[in-house]
């Protein structure tokens, strides 16, 4: 039973053709929340920010809240905004920056106020050529506009805000390589501790880094107040949620639905949403949150869109990114597109994940092409093992970033719940799904 | 055992069940090395900052938050922390770090460099898995490429362990190469048109886990097994920097350099390192090479005869110079002098210091060409030690570019600043590679340095001087008062870098300048930064005019030294250039040349072509072929470095040991036993029969010398050497870290070698005489010699000449490898000078002086002070001979300074 009655907080604007436009921004409250945040103190932003019990919407889920808390106080500091979505099926941040620029500068505006932070980043991934276009432009209009620059909007607030383009590397979207990339350098994520930017982060200041999405929720948490927001869902998967919904599914796309309140099973079959399967299969096995989680499969198709929810069954709801596989997905073929995915993007730095991701590949790709071995099948546990010891989630890791023990879940996942569809690919030689 | 702790500085930490104490901040994995425990490693090095990215440390580590692996690089001991090196869990992630490193890497093992001596294969064979699961096809790279002329990288072997990017940003600031590419196609490279060119690359090769980056003169050169090693002291410069020298089926392959902690913890130029070279000749067929050919070893005496040099005994060569200097010691001791002395050890200096000022009676002997410091005012400056530069608060370089002349010193000076953030206050006369992490430029044209220490010392009057110059001052009043308000009250916490910072000016300018400094700031200390090998031991051993071994004047022979020597000079004798003066106008008739070479090495090339011009007798005792042969009239060959053991002393007065690891070729003998034979000649009875013989003889009878025995020396203890005078006790060396320098034989476990000859007794080391000056030589302190320099006019650039490291110095033409890199000479000039002239980078322009005109290019270089030309010394335009030295032949070495005109063609 779908709830689709919550209000849209962050795609309203989406549906007309020139939502990335001022006039349509202004047209429709655009700037009225900074507008009645510059009204107010800071602490008093802040407040409602965690009143509303936002969770960050880049994959950790992290309070946004806590997280600003957690700067330290400093002369200088940074606010950052992490745009790199690249992950494979993951494409809600790329809808916001592309069809409503305005209401995440204004959401960062807001961000940086409360934090009092007079410099801001939005670190773009470089191939949204389009949405590069249009954030670039909104930003030029929002300066033109007042609302970013000296004494924004005749407050007595400075900002700056920059956008900077990455240069087409997954990694970047890890938050640390994503300040070493900002500053100039390779992206390699930063080594721990400092275990948070917000004590040292970008070059070497305190820095706040959030998500797209995350910012593009506070224009209406500071017009329509933090409890309103926290109304929402459930405590503590509050507001609403954008789910990319990919796969084997009559209406891929993004969604805007309210936490915790549906379940995959709306998500996918739901006729206003996912629509079902085309083909009216089964499904076979899906992603509930980005293709570094574990899988879930039919049987878990009733759990809510949740971020406890999915936890407490062994995986994430990470990015919001949920694909769809149905019964003519090979499993094999499956885990060795992601794993393959991931062999490219690792920055190289730490060995078991440089490694380990490209020996996985080529063992998998031997597999899904007829010259795998049975023992094949326990190699690629224990490599994962020895990436993500224990091959628990969340999981624990040999390496800097979490990028490592990303690598093993698609495997792990399809090994243990397909293992006789592995062993089919070694005696048959070969895919029998091609 | 560690001292007793202090809870303050210390933490207590378990590691697999045992408690340890640990120094607070220290990261795990040095901890469990110092307690016993030696956790596996490729990145870690320690004298680099961690990064904990290969993952072959990690171990359990449990902070009161339950055990999780972590690497032990990266992590620091805290109080009450559970280290677990050898469960189930941290075997299993090392096996697997392991197989992975393994997964991609060639196993090329039989044909690798590395092989036996890899810490790839001794961690694979200690905590790696047994067999491969691979079965996959491996990446392939092209093998090998060229960073650079010395370095080649494997790709395929390249573990990814980023030591040797890491040493180029970090050690010698210089990011040459970086990874490119990602996943396990992530591979070590230059930037487009950028090779990997720098002074240091032969570090990047030494610190390589695996045998990825190796260095063209040991490629293929021997099997580690081969290898057989002796520790000793670098002599290519005056810093002293402790290496291993290895050799295979009697050629020496390979210098690694020593972590000695007070000196070049770990790290060499690439002078030093393949320098070597030069020793083992260019071949067996040296008959063929020409005596004027620099890479020819000389093997037997020679006396010239009817106009050529032809082989004879040692018994004539020797007597022939003994009965000139017979005849000198008889008539006039004066005349007859040496030149030369940085190139001997302390024993070769003392006995030729003897024989010539002891025996003859002469005190013509001058280590330094010129191009040095006066020598008692060196030994009577307050002396700093290395480190004391490296720590003091302020350092104050009154040098030319260190990187060029003691390279191994600019990067712990560099270090120093980068990361201590100590303040350098730059007063050469052209940017240099420190220049860019100083805090306060304030430059001193030539001939200025003392207006710029007295402007220093508060003095107004010197402050109007420089603003009158043609071009106006070259620092504004801020950055004199930030300069003067970072050497404090009296100096406390300063040291002075003090050498030539220009060979084509009076070095009194600089000398001035010093008393200047040390006048106005009596507690600032002083590191002599003079270039030549043995430069100090030389002077301390008394190879200068006015001084005798000890560090004193001639008029104050310490009592030991005036019973062993049968006489003392009476009359201060010529320095170097003084000597080659009256070689030239016939007052001096016997010159000896000990490993000196004029013609390379003093920057007045007329004054050098007059002196040998002369009907003198000159007398040659050197390792190597030259052009000076051409004139010799007596050829004593002589061991070189690696040939001969003995002790050395570097510029911080620092006394250690060189190791003897090769046999001289021919007939060539120590430096000490020539003097000693030509000594035995005029009636001397020294008896010493070994170099520790002359070792133990300097610790009788010179001053501040008694606790430098050969035995005392040859402790444990002291195997970084030992600093005369210094209060510091001397660093117990650490055991060695064989994954620090793959290769190094830990002294431990070769033994540290021995001196032949008989030990006589225990020395006690006995309270200094210097470190805190020599007090027989103050009076240098206070008077010298005062200079003006004269106004520039309007046409004219005034020469700064300066030294590159790859010059035509007998180590570089010597060694092929370096040989190639040597640099070319050309004219620096500020861009707006060359402007104003019409000329542009790349053209070819006339520099006239007084004693010359030459044709050179040009070079626009921002680095250089407007009015001032720099150019190297003792290198040569390209294509030329060696001897045509542009710096030399323009250089009148009788003015205070040298000025050009420069003019288009």
């Amino acid at each position: 039973m779908s709830q689709l009655t919550a209000p849209k907080i962050v795609t309203s604007r989406i549906g007309f053709d020139d939502s990335f436009t001022l006039d349509r921004f202004l047209a429709t409250g655009g700037y009225e929340g900074l507008r009645k945040a510059l009204t107010m103190s800071p602490s008093e932003v802040c407040a409602q920010v965690d009143a509303a019990s936002l969770l960050g919407r880049g994959g950790a889920g992290f309070p946004a809240g806590r997280k600003w808390s957690m700067l330290r106080k400093n002369d200088v500091s940074y606010l950052v905004i992490n745009g790199d979505e690249s992950e494979p099926a993951t494409f809600k941040d790329h809808l916001l920056i592309e069809r409503d620029p305005h209401q995440l500068i204004e959401g960062v505006l807001i961000a940086a106020y409360a934090l009092q932070v007079n410099q801001a980043f939005i670190f773009i991934r470089g191939e949204f050529a389009l949405g590069l276009e249009r954030l670039q432009s909104a930003l030029n209009d929002a300066y033109a506009y007042g609302a970013v620059g000296t004494k924004i909007l005749n407050s007595s607030f400075s900002i700056d805000l920059v956008v900077h383009p990455g240069a087409g590397a997954y990694i970047c979207g890890e938050e640390t390589s994503l300040l070493e990339s900002l500053e100039g350098k390779r992206g390699f994520p930063r080594i721990k501790p400092p275990f948070f930017p917000a004590a040292i982060g970008l070059y070497g200041e305190p820095t706040v880094v959030n998500n797209v999405e995350t910012m593009s929720n506070l224009p209406w948490i500071i017009s329509n107040g933090g409890d309103a927001f926290a109304a929402l869902g459930e405590t503590p998967s509050t507001g609403t949620r954008l789910f990319a919904l990919a796969g084997h599914v009559r209406n891929p796309g993004v969604y805007e639905l309210e936490m915790v309140k549906n379940t995959f099973r709306d998500l996918i079959f739901d006729p206003a949403l996912g629509g079902g399967i085309p083909s009216g299969g089964r499904v076979k096995a899906f992603i509930p949150g980005g293709v570094s989680a574990p899988w879930f499969y039919e049987e878990d198709l009733d759990t809510p869109l949740g971020q406890g929810q999915v936890a407490d069954k062994g995986s994430m709801l990470g990015s919001g990114s949920v694909v769809v596989m149905d019964d003519s997905t090979c499993m094999v073929r499956a885990a060795w597109r992601i794993t393959r995915f991931f062999s490219r993007e690792s920055c190289g730095q730490c060995t078991p994940c440089r490694e380990g991701s490209g020996w996985l590949e080529r063992i998998l790709y031997r597999l899904e092409h007829g010259e795998g071995r049975v023992e094949d099948l326990d190699l690629l546990l224990d490599l994962c093992d020895n990436i993500a010891p224990g091959l628990s989630w969340p999981p624990q890791q040999t390496t800097i970033c979490v990028l490592g023990p990303s690598i093993p879940s698609s495997i792990h996942s399809a090994i243990s719940h397909f293992r006789d569809e592995f062993l089919a690919h070694v005696k048959e030689g070969g895919c029998s799904y091609a | 055992m560690p001292e007793q702790p202090e809870s303050s500085t210390t933490v207590s930490i378990t590691i697999d069940g045992r408690e340890v104490v640990a120094k607070k901040g220290e990261m795990v994995i040095a901890a469990a090395e110092n307690a016993g425990t030696y956790i596996p490693r490729f990145c870690y090095h320690p004298r680099m900052k961690p990064v904990g990215v290969c993952r072959m440390c990690l171990v359990e580590v449990d902070s009161g938050r339950g055990p999780t692996l972590q690497p032990a690089c990266f992590i620091e001991a805290t109080d009450q922390m559970t280290v677990v090196t050898d469960s189930e869990k941290v075997k299993k992630a090392q096996d697997g770090v392991l197989e992975f490193l393994l997964a991609n890497h060639p196993l090329d093992c039989p044909v690798c460099d590395k092989g036996g001596e890899c810490p790839l294969q001794d961690q694979t064979l200690a905590h790696g898995p047994g067999e491969t699961r691979f079965i996959e096809e491996k990446r392939h790279f092209e093998k090998p490429i060229a960073l650079s002329e010395l370095v080649l990288l494997d790709r395929e072997r390249c573990i990814q362990c980023s030591r040797c990017t890491r040493f180029a940003e970090e050690v010698a600031g210089e990011a040459l190469i970086d990874f490119l590419g990602r996943g396990d196609q992530v591979e070590v490279a230059m930037f487009p048109d950028e090779p990997f060119s720098s002074y240091f690359s032969g570090n990047t090769v030494q610190i390589c886990p695996v045998g990825a980056l190796t260095a063209t003169p040991y490629r293929f050169a021997a099997r580690p097994w081969d290898l057989e090693q002796v520790e000793t002291t670098c002599t290519g410069c005056a810093v002293g920097c402790r290496v291993a020298v290895q050799s295979s089926s009697g050629r020496l392959t390979r210098l690694l350099g020593v972590d000695a902690d007070p000196v070049n913890h770990s790290w060499m130029c690439d002078k030093g390192r393949f320098g070597f070279e030069a020793v083992n000749g260019v071949d067996d067929g040296n008959e063929e090479l020409a005596l004027t050919d620099p890479t020819r070893r000389l093997t037997e005496p020679m006396v010239r005869k009817n106009g050529t040099l032809v082989p004879v005994s040692w018994s004539e060569a020797l007597s022939a110079v003994a009965s000139q200097l017979k005849d000198a010691k008889e008539k006039d001791p004066q005349s007859v002098g040496a030149i030369g002395g940085a190139q001997l050890t302390n024993e070769g200096a003392f006995t030729w210091t003897s024989l010539i000022k002891g025996i003859v009676g002469s005190d013509s002997v001058d280590a330094q060409l010129g191009d040095g410091l006066d020598a008692q005012l060196v030994l009577a400056l307050p002396r700093a030690t290395i480190d004391e530069a490296a720590n003091a608060c302020t350092v104050i370089l009154l040098s030319g570019d260190l990187r060029e002349e003691l390279p191994v010193l600019f990067l712990r000076l560099r270090h120093s600043a980068v990361e201590a953030k100590n303040s350098l206050i730059d007063l050469g006369p052209r940017t240099s590679a420190l220049s860019a992490v100083a805090k306060v430029r304030l430059p001193a044209r030539p001939g200025e340095a003392p207006l710029v220490a007295r402007a220093l010392a508060g003095d107004v009057a010197a402050v109007t001087q420089l603003k009158g110059h043609r071009e106006g001052h070259t620092f504004g009043d801020e950055d004199l008062a930030s300069a003067q308000h970072l050497l404090g009250e009296d100096g406390s916490g300063v040291v002075v870098v003090i050498g030539r910072t220009s060979v084509a000016e009076d070095a009194a300018f600089v000398e001035s300048a010093a008393r200047i400094l040390h006048q106005r700031y009596p507690n600032a200390k002083f590191l002599p930064a003079l270039r030549r090998g043995n430069v100090m031991g030389a002077l301390e051993m008394g190879m200068a005019p006015g001084i005798l071994p000890g560090e004193t004047s001639l008029a104050q022979p310490g009592a030991a030294l005036r019973s062993w020597w049968p006489l003392v000079p009476g009359i201060q004798g010529k320095t170097a250039l003084e000597q080659l003066a009256a070689f030239g106008d016939g007052s001096q008739e016997v010159l000896l040349l000990l490993g000196a070479d004029p013609l390379a090495d003093v920057a007045d090339g007329a004054l050098v072509e007059r002196a040998l011009r002369s009907s003198g007798s000159l007398v040659c005792v050197s390792g190597h072929g030259g052009a000076i042969l051409e004139r010799a009239d007596v050829v004593l060959p002589a061991a070189v470095v690696h040939e001969r053991a003995g002790t050395t002393t570097n510029i911080e007065g620092r006394v250690s040991r060189l190791g003897q690891k090769m046999v001289a070729p021919g007939l060539a003998w120590s430096d000490w036993m020539i003097a000693a034979e030509l000594a035995a000649a005029l009636g001397a009875q020294w008896e010493f029969t070994a170099v520790g013989d002359v070792t133990d003889q300097i610790a009788a009878v010179v001053q501040g010398f008694s606790g430098i025995s050969s035995n005392a020396l040859a402790q444990p203890a002291t195997r970084d050497g030992v600093v005369l005078g210094s209060t510091a006790a001397p660093t117990t060396a650490g055991l060695l870290d064989p994954m620090a320098t793959p290769g190094m034989v830990s002294a431990e476990e070769f033994g540290l070698g021995s001196y032949a000859g008989i030990v006589r007794g225990e020395e006690q080391a006995q309270a200094p005489t210097s470190g805190a000056g020599a007090p027989s030589l103050t009076t240098s302190l206070s008077s010298g010699e005062n200079v003006i320099s004269p106004a520039l006019d309007n046409y004219s650039l005034r020469i700064v000449g300066t030294h590159t490291l790859y010059d035509n110095g007998a180590n570089i033409v010597g060694s092929p490898s370096l040989s190639a890199l040597r640099k070319v000479a050309v004219a620096m000039v500020n861009p707006y000078d060359l402007d104003r002239l019409g000329l542009a980078t790349g053209d070819k322009a006339k520099l006239r002086s007084g004693r010359a005109t030459i044709i050179l290019p040009v070079e626009a270089d921002a680095g250089v002070l407007r009015g001032t030309v720099v150019l190297n010394a003792n290198v040569t335009v390209h294509g030329a001979e060696r001897r045509e030295n542009p710096l030399a032949s323009l250089v009148d070495s009788s003015l205070p300074v040298n000025d050009v005109v420069l003019e288009s063609l």
